[in-house]
């Protein structure tokens, strides 16, 4: 089944995830409060191998498993959208202390409190869908 | 008793410049199998298939082309309970002493003997108007922010910043000037030891 090896890909990111401890509260907290080089070598040592790794992709213009080349989709500009929808999603993930990817992680773990977190997460994308025309980018 | 060489790194927790790379793993498999990484955009496929899309172009739209990505949500859930069930041997989180000291000044204690503090997703402390209250803003905030700067964490941080792009860093700075507010000004009202 194709849609199979997504879900080994998503058990790794999971397991990934709660070993490093990139899923904690705790983390974040110390994240943030600069306290401890942990998050800062995550998602650091990602960011540099993954510009390299790109760099190698576009440079070797490789293709993918359907045999056609890599395209990676450039990201929306916009200033304000940028900067002011990032502060907003910094506020609550600072509050959350997880961003989409560990809130669905830490149901797994046995957080079952988190799917309150996730409905009003999904409200969030609901009301932004709504009301995006009236709103600055 | 006879145990498998090397299993004890597996259970032990696991260093950044392991965690990090691996995670540049995942992104470039994705990319390999044709898709980008980006968490976030599972909430907006769920958004239109409960039928969003009649309210609000933003949501209609082939949602069926992203189950690969809520494949990857499944999965992700899957991991995060191997890894407490047989992946773990209950170490607590090694947080520096001073991140302890400040959370106490919280009134939050036993920090890192959990991943999360029992004191926002306990049920104690979710089943009131305040606890409650903190959940919903918090995952709120979080899906309406990272619609409105089009990535979250993997979408911006880790994949927008290895493609070299602008928007993922003002993406980020702006990430860290909410959570920086929230954790050094806010977090201070909310929580009182």
């Amino acid at each position: 089944m194709k849609l199979l090896k997504y879900l080994f890909v998503g058990m790794l990111f999971g397991i990934i995830l709660v070993k490093s401890e990139a899923v904690s509260w705790y983390r974040i907290y110390e994240m943030f409060k600069f306290q401890a080089f942990h998050m800062y070598g995550i998602i650091g040592s990602a960011v540099v191998l993954g510009v390299l790794g790109v760099g190698f992709i576009k440079l070797m213009k490789l293709k993918n498993i359907e045999g056609e080349k890599i395209n990676i989709k450039p990201k929306e500009k916009g200033l304000i959208r940028t900067l002011l929808g990032g502060a907003i999603f910094g506020l609550g993930w600072a509050l959350a202390g997880a961003c989409p990817g560990p809130m669905y992680i830490l149901v797994g773990t046995g957080v079952i409190s988190m799917l309150i977190v996730i409905a009003a997460a999904i409200l969030g994308t609901l009301v932004y869908g709504l009301i995006r025309h009236n709103l600055p980018h | 008793m006879q145990q498998i060489h090397g299993m004890e790194y597996i259970l032990q927790p696991w260093p950044w410049y392991v965690s990090g790379p691996l995670i540049t793993f995942i992104m470039l498999l994705l990319f390999y199998f044709g898709k980008t990484f980006g968490m976030s955009s599972n909430l907006r496929t769920l958004c239109s298939m409960g039928g969003a899309g009649k309210y609000a172009d933003f949501f209609k739209y082939d949602w069926k082309a992203q189950r690969w990505n809520l494949v990857v949500v499944v999965g992700a859930i899957i991991g995060g309970f191997i890894s407490v069930q047989f992946l773990s041997d209950g170490s607590t989180i090694d947080l520096s002493s001073n991140t302890i000291n400040d959370l106490k000044a919280l009134g939050f204690t036993n920090a890192g003997e959990s991943l999360l503090p029992p004191e926002i997703f306990g049920w104690d402390a979710v089943l009131n108007v305040k606890g409650l209250s903190i959940l919903v803003i918090a995952g709120f905030l979080v899906g309406f922010g990272t619609r409105y700067a089009g990535g979250c964490t993997s979408g911006h941080a880790i994949s927008g910043l290895s493609n070299l792009q602008k928007p993922s860093l003002l993406a980020v700075i702006g990430f860290f000037i909410g959570g920086l507010i929230m954790t050094h000004f806010i977090l201070p009202l909310i929580f009182t030891a």
